[in-house]
């Protein structure tokens, strides 16, 4: 190998907090060859974004920074600022997750990317807006000339992070750091991103150091890759050779952390617990004085039986309709259609007609960071449910229940007082099932409920759904757009697509014999055969 | 710090409880961003009695905060001196002495922060306005913070037809001219201290209703709030469980801007004949008269300048206090 075109060596970077020096990376030393990907892998926390932001020296004043990072032989810790500045955007540029908030909104799209030509290369006038028509037909974003024009609301998030992806090449960097860069897309929008950025690359001639906690993307795209556990790179090397042959127990682990398993199936001639017939969900979207209201249909018209004991798996993108469809079913949501549990209609209920079915159905939320109110602790958050349906309670017996939940989820309940934001996402997630298994429901509505985890506490909680649907014999209506988790869970699986159900079936058979083409292209993006073959 | 920039979503080990005092800071970050730490006298608010309410716990930690502490003391004391302190003092509010027109601070006649231009007590008319200005301020605050968050609470919180009367409503009452409100009290009501109280209060709440509403338009979206209508909990106790607690930081930075606001509305209306009338006073009154002085009687100024500085002083550094003491993520 020649001189690497980035070198990090020894780095080092400690947070000078009020409260004591915290060290949040250690000693890594990696390097990237020109043209070469290197995937920087690790879960939450551990230190990768650290490590790249460090690269851009985007760090806050309180870090401290020691080792070297060398791009082309020059060492950008000591470099001026002034130089750096200079560096940044022509010869490293950078992409980030959300390409919700990484676009001023204010701005038209060929304006932002414009600004940064103007800024770096004098590009000026026609010259620029030629440019920036290119950068946008090269991107793959559809009638750029057009689009030139839109402002960021108008793209989705595909084309948004297309744009970023546009503005990150404008000046044609030999370095393109992507931090999870396809994180908040979907599967089938993901992958189109890492075929576009390999194009790219192989055009560009360009580096790409790509951070990610997704180990598939690694096995298709990287060509090295450096894991990273708190703030230490514990292995790296060609992807072959560390994906083949792990050498430390963490990559082991990591790449081990894949639900597995499938759910014994339930009684074919178990009751029926819910059911719904034509079920339709509309939002109004213009409210006019005359000639009626402009809708728009998120859900068009949905059949669906589970059984007790089952797991029904809803698959689909965002905008596909399954979490308003869950809402619906348990009349969080207002629907037309009919809506039976068990053998009762419910679909006419009102609010407190519902109430004293609403123990009997409850929900757990994709984002733990979320679904739990910050100001209340956490035995108050998992008792109010009891409040509402046991009020014979006193506060001796809601305590020793609260303490049976949290045991049931494997928290200790000493920390019942404590407030949500000291816990992780797993734990909160694990709070989120607490509350709702106190009121010893039937159906649990799971929206998402991994979706924000790291992939090995995945894992874990996909072990205590399963053993708590055993134990208790629950019935759960799972709403997922990760098909590997999907697969581990159901034993059906109802595949949507614009407000519609594209395919159903059992489990098995969607997952090996898919029918639609739909179905095809989402588990082809997911790579899910390859993980299937690692497992 | 919000909840979304995730300050402890780390490698723990999921499921693995916690080291007591917090998860260790080392392997907690997710960003560049340094997450606060928790201070060490976290430890013993974790590892707090059994049921304790956020009120309780709240207390605790603004014990700890010296500044609000200092300023809650401080504020005590002005409360306190404005209403006996007139009692202990030998002139009454209205009591001219003949010996002493516009004198400065001085021990003779017990005049300890001097006399105005008609010779009457400084300290005295000072305290005796200190109660005008703290009671306006005091009820003025009240009446806007209990109207202004159930008003804005509900609004937002229905949401659609009902939102948007609520608030059409406060858009019409905004309109009003203040003067006229008044004017119009006045007339019905006749000339009375507690107009000055109604008039403000009718006004002050209106700011209030609609930061409120905002903030609730946004919690309401949040999936706490969902799912507590999963658990089927009443729409009364979500609105004053869930969303009004988590609506309070604003809220009260917004209290601690309305007292001063209040104080000075008080004195404005006062000036123009319309609030507290000779020989009563208040501090806004005082401190237009002492303007008048400025050049030959300073102290008319600056001692009930001094005291209204003080007061508001205290109240902005108790606000941050309680903000703080208020959100359990901050400790």
């Amino acid at each position: 190998m020649t001189q690497p075109l980035l070198d990090v060596d020894k780095l080092s970077v400690t947070f000078q907090l009020p409260t004591g020096p915290v060290t949040a990376v250690k000693d890594v030393s990696f390097s990237i060859a020109e043209g070469e990907t290197l995937a920087l892998v690790g879960e939450s926390g551990s230190g990768k974004s650290v490590t790249s932001t460090a690269a851009m020296r985007l760090l806050p004043e309180l870090a401290e920074t020691t080792g070297a990072i060398r791009f082309n032989g020059e060492n950008l810790l000591e470099v001026s600022a002034k130089r750096m500045r200079r560096v940044r955007g022509n010869d490293i540029s950078m992409i980030f997750q959300e390409p919700m908030t990484s676009l001023n909104p204010l701005h038209r799209i060929g304006r932002q990317i414009g600004e940064v030509l103007t800024k770096h290369k004098g590009l000026k006038g026609d010259a620029n807006r030629r440019r920036v028509l290119e950068l946008l037909k090269q991107v793959g974003i559809p009638e750029p000339e057009r689009r030139f024009s839109s402002y960021p609301y108008e793209l989705s998030g595909g084309q948004r992070q297309r744009v970023m992806i546009a503005m990150a090449l404008a000046c044609e960097p030999k370095l393109l750091i992507a931090d999870e860069p396809t994180t908040a897309l979907d599967v089938t929008v993901q992958a189109q991103i890492l075929d576009l950025l390999k194009s790219l690359q192989t055009q560009y001639g360009m580096a790409i150091l790509f951070i990610t906690h997704d180990l598939s993307i690694v096995r298709h795209f990287a060509d090295h890759v450096a894991v990273m556990r708190q703030g230490e790179v514990v292995e790296s090397g060609r992807t072959v050779d560390v994906f083949d042959a792990p050498q430390h127990d963490y990559t082991r682990m990591l790449l081990d952390a894949i639900p597995r398993g499938r759910k014994a199936p339930a009684p074919a001639d178990a009751p029926v617990m819910l059911s719904a017939r034509d079920v339709k969900v509309r939002f109004v979207t213009h409210r006019r004085l005359f000639g009626g209201n402009a809708y728009f249909e998120a859900v068009r018209g949905i059949d669906l039986t589970i059984r007790r004991g089952e797991t029904l798996g809803i698959v689909g993108e965002s905008g596909s309709g399954k979490s308003t469809l869950g809402r619906a079913l348990l009349r969080l949501l207002e629907s037309e259609g009919d809506i039976r549990f068990e053998e009762s209609d419910i679909s006419a209920l009102d609010k407190s007609g519902m109430r004293p079915l609403r123990s009997k159905l409850q929900v757990v939320f994709q984002d733990p960071f979320g679904s739990l109110s910050p100001r209340m602790t956490v035995g108050d958050i998992i008792s109010e449910g009891l409040k509402v349906h046991h009020p014979e309670l006193n506060r001796r017996q809601r305590e020793a229940e609260v303490i049976a939940a949290l045991e049931e989820v494997a928290l200790d309940p000493a920390m019942r007082n404590r407030y949500p934001h000291e816990f992780s996402g797993g734990q909160r997630q694990r709070i989120a099932i607490a509350r709702a298994l106190i009121l010893k429901p039937e159906l649990l509505l799971l929206d998402e409920p991994t979706s924000a985890l790291d992939r090995s506490v995945q894992v874990r909680v996909i072990d205590l759904l399963r053993n708590l649907q055993q134990k208790y014999g629950l019935t759960y209506l799972f709403i997922s757009h990760d098909l590997s988790v999907v697969r581990a869970l159901s034993d059906h699986v109802l595949v949507m697509k614009e407000g519609r159900v594209i395919e159903q079936g059992p489990a098995e058979t969607i997952f090996t014999e898919p029918a639609e083409p739909y179905t095809r292209a989402l588990l082809k993006a997911a790579f899910l055969e390859n993980e299937e073959v690692a497992a | 710090m919000t909840s979304e920039s995730k300050p402890y979503s780390g490698d723990n080990a999921d499921g693995a409880p916690l080291p007591a005092g917090g998860p260790n800071p080392p392997h907690s970050h997710s960003g560049p961003n340094p997450p606060h730490s928790p201070e060490p006298e976290t430890t013993a608010a974790s590892a707090a009695p059994a049921g304790e309410s956020l009120a309780r716990d709240a207390w605790r930690r603004l014990s700890q905060n010296r500044a609000a502490m200092a300023s809650l003391a401080l504020l005590i004391a002005i409360v306190v001196v404005c209403v006996i302190g007139p009692w202990l003092l030998p002139w009454g509010l209205a009591e001219v002495d003949w010996n002493a027109f516009g004198t400065g601070p001085t021990l003779d006649n017990a005049h300890f922060l001097g006399t105005d231009a008609n010779g009457r007590d400084l300290l005295t008319r000072v305290l005796y306005g200190g109660r005008i200005s703290l009671s306006v301020a005091l009820v003025a605050s009240l009446v806007s913070l209990v109207i202004g968050v159930l008003y804005g609470a509900i609004s937002g919180y229905l949401g659609g037809r009902v939102d948007n009367l609520m608030m059409r409503f406060v858009d019409i009452m905004y309109s009003l001219p203040f003067m006229f409100l008044v004017i119009l009290l006045m007339v019905v009501f006749g000339r009375n201290i507690f107009l000055i109280y109604a008039a403000i209060g009718a006004v002050e709440w209106l700011d209030m209703a609609r930061i409120v509403r905002g903030q609730t338009l946004a919690l309401k979206r949040r999936e706490f709030i969902e799912a507590a209508h999963a658990l089927g909990v009443r729409d009364t106790k979500i609105v004053t469980r869930h969303l009004i607690p988590n609506a309070i930081g604003p809220v009260i930075i917004y209290v601690t801007l309305t007292v001063p606001k209040v104080i000075l509305l008080e004195s404005f209306l006062s000036f123009l004949g319309l609030g507290v009338q000779e020989p009563l006073t208040s501090w806004g009154v005082l401190i237009s008269e002492g303007v008048d002085m400025m050049e030959s009687a300073p102290w008319m100024l600056l001692v009930p300048s001094f005291f209204l500085a003080a007061t508001l002083f205290c109240l902005n550094f108790l606000g941050d206090g309680l903000r703080d003491a208020l959100d359990p993520r901050t400790r």
